[in-house]
């Protein structure tokens, strides 16, 4: 099932019995229905930067979601409750359509970033694109109902937000969309090398005068880079991944930057890097 | 970081000076800088213009080859994509190219599941040498005498046809035109037509009238003076809308009109709100009681007439019936022009400032005239070889478009096709996808033509079965345009079947 509404795209995708899944699709459009007229009422609290010591009182379903994933981000780097929008989204329709039927497996796809749930011996097997416009699977993932695992969410400069960073796709792994979402956010604006004649950059609103990051530069195009930027670049966002897999909000994160790809350590992902680096190292430095 | 997010959202345009423009499309009304998108990618600001772009062709093209939607998605075995809406992919005629005579099959034939029908696409391109405008050109302006030739670059691109409902009409173009008037008439011909197709401004002349620039879907700019109002009715009628408004303040109201000027006194609407005559004598040819024709000459001046003056159509007051201190009313029929007068001791109209209880009634016929358009018909017939393209036996093609079972678009947008023979079709050229129209040396105009049929019709009319192809291979051939459909159409494959919230 297709929902779009505005900017909310959202692909739904369940397994059950028929009749289960027809209470599940209902449930969501149901769900979906003012979803989004309810997140325009606080929307001007949500593109506010967020405050370690008070989080804004917000009323919607969905805003109360991503308050409390990108608070746990707040003490680390400035962050406004949109960076877990689209995630936010997903969860709240998934959780609507678990809650209304009993499903084998389920799925809310919202422009990439993805809210879904297995019952035992359910798996996902789940690929990932860097450069969407290219399309391919550069490596998967197999997800079962005890890998934690309830949210998936990539960001990244080929993507439909701005990145502070140069990444060209992060994607993370986390309990919730919402936490994924934002958590990816984060990683992919560590993604950097600072200044670089190479990089270019424009103020958020200069591009859209309604973005949440106000002046803060973005990056616009990505020219060639050495070897040794690349890795650095991609370090300096796996250390913010490592923190976030620490302190339990994410399971894991694939960075990929220019044909390399890093992934945590840790957790979900351990037995991946191996895999990711083997997979793309191949791909030429352009 | 110097971060004001509340900006943003002001409704006012703070920065001011800029070229960003606000979506109305969903809740969020997003600012839009020139060149950019909106949060949802799908309306975009295209030179200060709201514009529906299509990423979902894209979005589409990844599904079909089953590859993942986004960068996330299951493998194609476990995707069973049956319920995601797959009519969101049209391929139009625009620049697909193609040959004349049709010695091979149109460039894409595509076939394409419609609630489990398949359904035919033939796509392509025709060459039209039989094709032209019409042109319906809001105004009461006389703009020229029926049948007087219109110029451009000095060259006959075509002529005055009989007048419409508050409209001048142009028929421009057509075969003669092109191709039978000597090259630089083609030239110009083809020129004039491509801009007023392409929504561009053009420049014409009426021979022995007026001197036009007209653009498809902009009001019409008439001796260099923008018309944009259509008058509020003829003379008679804006009496008839009008009179119990006026009959309290005034003694004897004219509404000056080329067609139908309006007494109110006279009029039956006076009659029957108990006004007194008021012993006005007007020039002209009396229709029915307060109703006169051909008081003046048509021209570009009160209510299309060639009137600067209203009182050059007052031939005086009956001394028996009118009085001194007596007051008239002149206004025109979109109320742009209007006078006052009191009659004096020998009773004759005096100039003497509107009242301010009348200035409210002349306001709202202004306020009551629509906004003028330019409006542009393309019109070709596709009658020849073009049909060639599509099946081994063109007249099934035209027998099928006849019968309605294969629906016939320009660049997506819907056609008339004429009754009669070949598939003579017209179209809203502010309705096609931006650069739709083409040109040969020919000269000739190029328009994109797309014939939708069930896949059984196709193949019992004869269709170049060999050549068809599933949409997804098509879009993985075809280098892809953003393309801008237009949401006053109807989706060519018929309504979404799934559901859209």
């Amino acid at each position: 099932m297709h929902l779009q509404h505005g900017p909310i795209d959202l692909l739904i995708e369940c397994d059950g019995d028929p009749d289960s899944r027809a209470a599940a699709h209902r449930a969501a459009v149901e769900c979906f229905d003012g979803l989004l007229e309810e997140l325009v009422e606080e929307l001007a609290v949500l593109r506010m930067p967020l405050d370690p010591g008070a989080p804004p009182a917000v009323t919607g379903r969905v805003a109360r979601r991503m308050v409390d994933a990108a608070m746990h981000h707040c003490g680390d780097a400035m962050v406004t409750p949109m960076s877990a929008v689209a995630g936010a989204v997903a969860d709240e329709v998934a959780s609507a359509m678990s809650e209304a039927a009993r499903l084998d497996r389920w799925m809310v796809n919202n422009g990439g970033d993805i809210a879904f749930g297995l019952s035992a011996a359910q798996r996902y097997r789940v690929g990932m694109v860097v450069d969407p416009r290219r399309g391919s699977i550069e490596s998967s993932v197999g997800l079962d109902a005890n890998s934690g695992v309830r949210g998936i969410a990539t960001s990244g400069r080929h993507g439909r937000s701005f990145s502070l960073g140069i990444a060209d796709a992060v994607t993370v792994f986390a309990p919730s969309a919402a936490g994924a979402d934002v958590a990816a956010t984060m990683i992919a604006n560590r993604v950097d090398v600072g200044p670089h004649p190479e990089i270019e950059r424009r103020p958020a609103r200069e591009l859209d005068p309604d973005s949440d990051l106000g002046d803060t530069p973005v990056t616009l195009e990505v020219g060639m880079l050495t070897m040794d930027e690349v890795r650095h670049a991609l370090h300096h966002g796996l250390d913010y991944a490592d923190h976030c897999v620490d302190r339990g909000l994410i399971s894991g994160a694939v960075l990929h930057l220019a044909g390399l790809a890093v992934a945590t350590a840790s957790g979900l992902l351990a037995g991946f890097e191996a895999d990711a680096m083997a997979g793309v190292r191949a791909v030429a430095l352009s | 970081m110097n971060i004001d997010p509340l900006e943003g959202t002001a409704p006012a345009d703070l920065d001011g000076g800029d070229d960003k423009i606000r979506c109305d499309a969903c809740p969020i009304r997003c600012f839009i800088r020139p060149g950019r998108t909106g949060s949802c990618d799908r309306y975009g600001n295209v030179g200060g213009t709201l514009t529906r772009m299509d990423p979902v062709t894209v979005l589409q093209r990844h599904q079909e080859a089953g590859l993942p939607v986004v960068p996330f998605a299951t493998v194609a075995e476990e995707w069973s994509g049956d319920l995601v809406r797959r009519g969101d992919v049209f391929i139009t005629g625009t620049g697909a190219g193609t040959t004349y005579p049709d010695y091979k099959p149109a460039p894409f034939i595509v076939s394409h599941p419609v609630d489990g029908i398949d359904m035919v696409t033939v796509v392509t391109e025709g060459i039209f040498s039989y094709c032209g405008v019409k042109v319906k050109i809001d105004t009461d302006r006389h703009i020229g005498a029926e049948r007087a030739l219109v110029q451009a670059e000095g060259e006959t691109i075509g002529h005055v046809t009989t007048a419409e409902y508050g409209s001048q009409m142009l028929s421009l173009g057509g075969v003669h035109h092109f191709t039978g008037s000597g090259r630089p008439a083609g030239l110009a011909t083809m020129r004039a037509l491509l801009g007023l197709c392409a929504g561009e401004s053009v420049e014409m002349t009426v021979e022995d009238g007026s001197d036009l620039v007209l653009q498809a879907g902009a009001a019409p700019v008439i001796n260099g003076v923008v018309d944009d109002r259509m008058r509020v009715g003829c003379g008679s009628a804006a009496i008839g809308m009008f009179a119990d408004q006026w009959a309290p303040y005034v003694d004897e109201v004219v509404v000056v009109d080329d067609h139908i000027t309006g007494v109110l006194t006279e009029h039956q609407a006076g009659v029957v709100l108990g006004i007194e005559p008021s012993g006005i004598k007007l020039r002209g040819r009396k229709s029915t009681p307060g109703r006169y024709f051909e008081i003046a000459a048509p021209g570009g001046g009160w209510g299309g007439t060639d009137l600067d003056d209203p009182l050059e159509i007052v031939k005086g007051y009956k001394p028996k019936i009118a009085k001194p201190g007596q007051t008239l009313l002149m206004v025109s029929t979109t109320g742009s022009d209007y006078a006052y007068f009191v009659l004096d001791e020998d009773l004759r109209p005096q100039p003497a400032e509107l009242p301010a209880a009348l200035r409210g009634s002349v306001e709202r016929v202004r306020d009551n005239c629509e906004p003028t358009l330019t409006s542009v018909l393309f019109m070709a017939g596709a009658g020849g070889s073009l049909r060639a393209g599509v099946t081994s036996n063109p007249v099934g093609l035209t027998r099928s478009v006849r019968a309605e079972e294969t629906l016939v678009t320009c660049g997506g947008a819907p056609t008339f096709v004429w009754p009669g023979g070949g598939i003579t079709f017209m179209v809203d050229v502010t309705r096609t996808p931006r650069n739709s129209f083409g040109h040969v040396p020919t000269p000739a105009l190029v328009a994109p033509l797309e014939f939708t049929m069930p896949a059984k019709t196709y193949l019992e009319l004869g269709g170049h079965a060999e050549s068809i192809v599933p949409l997804s291979e098509a879009l993985d051939e075809a280098s892809l345009e953003v393309v801008s459909s237009d949401q006053r159409n109807p989706w060519p494959y018929g309504p979404p079947s799934a559901p859209r919230v």
